[in-house]
């Protein structure tokens, strides 16, 4: 095991995976990199059964046959739409996956000693990895729109928490210190607390909070992967599960820091505190007085939004479309593309200003924009194209609000004031395509929607698009 | 025990690797990298298959087979529709 040529190999598959990884640096040459990594895993296989001699070997033949079936065909099936609750369910097979692993190695420890660290690492697998499945499940729930799609707090709700992770140690503790077959009932009951702890855990995240919650959990996979890794001594696990969980963990601080909240904030569940009314410290927006008629919810909008809006639309040389949750959530994507596409004909230069936390995972947006046709080099991300909105002469926004609200610069004491936001309100015109005047997720008011150069077409994403097609 | 310094030498190596190499994708990438490496985390699948490498009563060989089979649901779906998303990624010749 511990042999030179072995050390070589695991080396050279560690090589392999990290090289896929740094393919992802373009886009061009993300898809050798992803074959990359799933060719060293195909070699890591390899090199463990070569090494290993198993026992009941049709018997794994006959799994990995199914499983990777399985895994196949649900991949070939699922649209763009539903890749969020896919890879939160994929989260959660990892995590099933790592308590098994856990539990029977541990359950064989007590009969083989094995080193104290190895233990608290396979306890921690099997934890993490009970508690990475239920939680996934609960998110892909969510993000499939089978689960209450809000936050759910229950009474005492951070205290139960902690009741439950107490437990969970005190239940490791003794199921450490006992042999079989005690150990055995133990770790079956910490294993139910586990998954206790990922329910009670995730219900309460929720909306757009859900970026966060998928790339941690993400981070919380990997983990389990490595401590998995150490008690059975396998460097290929731990190197892999450190990587995957460095990769969750950025993605988790970069969806934080885009939606303007720590980590403890969007876990604990705090709502933040300060005002949803902004006051303009730095400068003064043109406010439009007369908006207050804005027809109510659910009415059509007026005929002269949308003839004010499409003529902006004609005058326009340069458009920048900014596409948020809602389009995804009205799965308007593909008419907001015909619109580009119908606009781009017409000589104008169109561009998409894409926002971190635009869709329902990180980069989701720019998926579903792929998926609908548009060109890589047409998604800009949101530090690129801010500078430029200053030269654009209409700024499209659909189904987003809290990613284009100016309160975020000029407010202070407002739960988004810092938010990084795009600048769409610096563009000559905007048109803002929304369900209704409602503020976001956030709470704040959008005084974007009261600027005099701004149309506000309210209504289902899908329908306002299409009539501005149709007037085109 | 330097069987376990290796191992968490091996830990810090690779998520200090991985941290430098995955701050450099760009957002863009975003979610084909998660679910890339979500199914690179599904190398538990390594661990699944050696837990057949010793003899084993008929629970350890459910829980395997069960281990096994979430592994490789994990490692072949992530990699098919990483495959699957980065396809879309295009860039056409401008339209004439």
């Amino acid at each position: 095991m511990n042999a030179w040529p072995n050390l070589l190999i695991d080396l050279l598959i560690i090589c392999l995976f990290l090289g896929g990884i740094s393919l992802f640096y373009r886009p061009k040459k993300a898809r050798a990199g992803n074959l990359m990594a799933a060719f060293a895993i195909l070699a890591a296989f390899v090199a463990v059964v070569l090494r290993n001699p198993l026992e009941e070997p049709v018997l794994v033949v006959i799994a990995v046959a199914f499983g990777g079936g399985a895994g196949w065909l649900v991949a070939r099936a699922v649209n763009m739409v539903q890749i969020p609750a896919m890879v939160a369910f994929q989260h959660g097979a990892g995590g099933i996956a790592a308590f098994l692993i856990s539990f029977v190695e541990l359950t064989r420890a007590a009969s083989i000693p094995t080193t104290v660290v190895g233990e608290i690492s396979g306890f921690l697998g099997l934890v993490l990895g009970a508690a990475t499945f239920s939680a996934s499940m609960v998110a892909s729930g969510k993000l499939a729109n089978l689960l209450y799609q809000k936050p759910v707090t229950l009474k005492g709700h951070s205290l139960w928490l902690l009741a439950i992770a107490v437990v969970i140690v005190l239940v490791a503790a003794v199921s450490g210190l006992s042999g079989n077959p005690a150990r055995g009932y133990l770790l079956v009951a910490l294993i139910g607390l586990s998954v206790l702890l990922g329910i009670v855990f995730s219900i309460r995240v929720g909306g757009a909070d859900m970026p966060i919650l998928i790339s941690f959990l993400n981070a919380t996979a990997g983990l389990a992967a490595a401590f998995c890794g150490i008690i059975i001594q396998n460097r290929l696990l731990v190197a892999c599960g450190a990587a995957v969980a460095a990769s969750g963990s950025i993605l988790t601080h970069t969806m934080c820091r885009a939606i303007n909240r720590s980590l403890t904030n969007v876990f604990v569940g705090i709502q933040q505190q300060g005002s949803s009314k902004t006051e303009n410290l730095f400068f003064e927006l043109p406010v439009r007085k007369e908006s207050r008629a804005q027809p109510a919810e659910g009415t059509p909008p007026s005929e002269d939004g949308f003839s004010r809006a499409i003529r902006a639309a004609m005058d326009a040389s340069k458009v920048i479309i900014i596409p948020g949750y809602g389009m995804a959530l009205a799965q308007a994507q593909f008419k907001v593309v015909e619109l580009a596409q119908r606009l781009e004909k017409m000589g104008k230069n169109v561009r998409f200003a894409i926002h971190p936390v635009a869709g329902r995972m990180p980069g989701h947006m720019n998926v579903l924009l792929a998926e609908a046709g548009v060109d890589y080099d047409k998604l800009v991300e949101m530090d690129d194209i801010n500078p430029q909105f200053k030269d654009v002469d209409l700024a499209l926004v659909v189904g987003a609000c809290d990613v284009v609200n100016p309160a975020a610069i000029d407010s202070e004491g407002t739960p988004i004031s810092g938010m990084p936001v795009l600048m769409a309100h610096e563009a000559k015109t905007v048109v803002v395509c929304n369900l209704d005047e409602k503020p976001g997720y956030s709470g704040v008011e959008n005084p974007l929607y009261e600027m005099d150069k701004t149309i506000t077409l309210f209504g289902d994403a899908g329908a306002t698009v299409e009539k501005l097609l149709a007037g085109l | 025990m330097t069987e376990l310094m290796t191992l968490f030498f091996v830990f810090a190596l690779s998520f200090i690797v991985g941290y430098f190499l995955i701050s450099r994708v760009p957002p863009l990438l975003h979610t084909p990298l998660m679910s890339m490496t979500n199914a690179i985390s599904a190398v538990t699948i390594l661990g699944a298959i050696l837990i057949f490498s010793v003899e084993l009563g008929s629970c350890e060989k459910f829980l395997g087979i069960t281990a096994v089979i979430m592994a490789t649901f994990n490692v072949v779906g992530g990699f098919v529709i990483t495959d699957r998303m980065l396809k879309l990624f295009k860039k056409r010749t401008p339209p004439e």
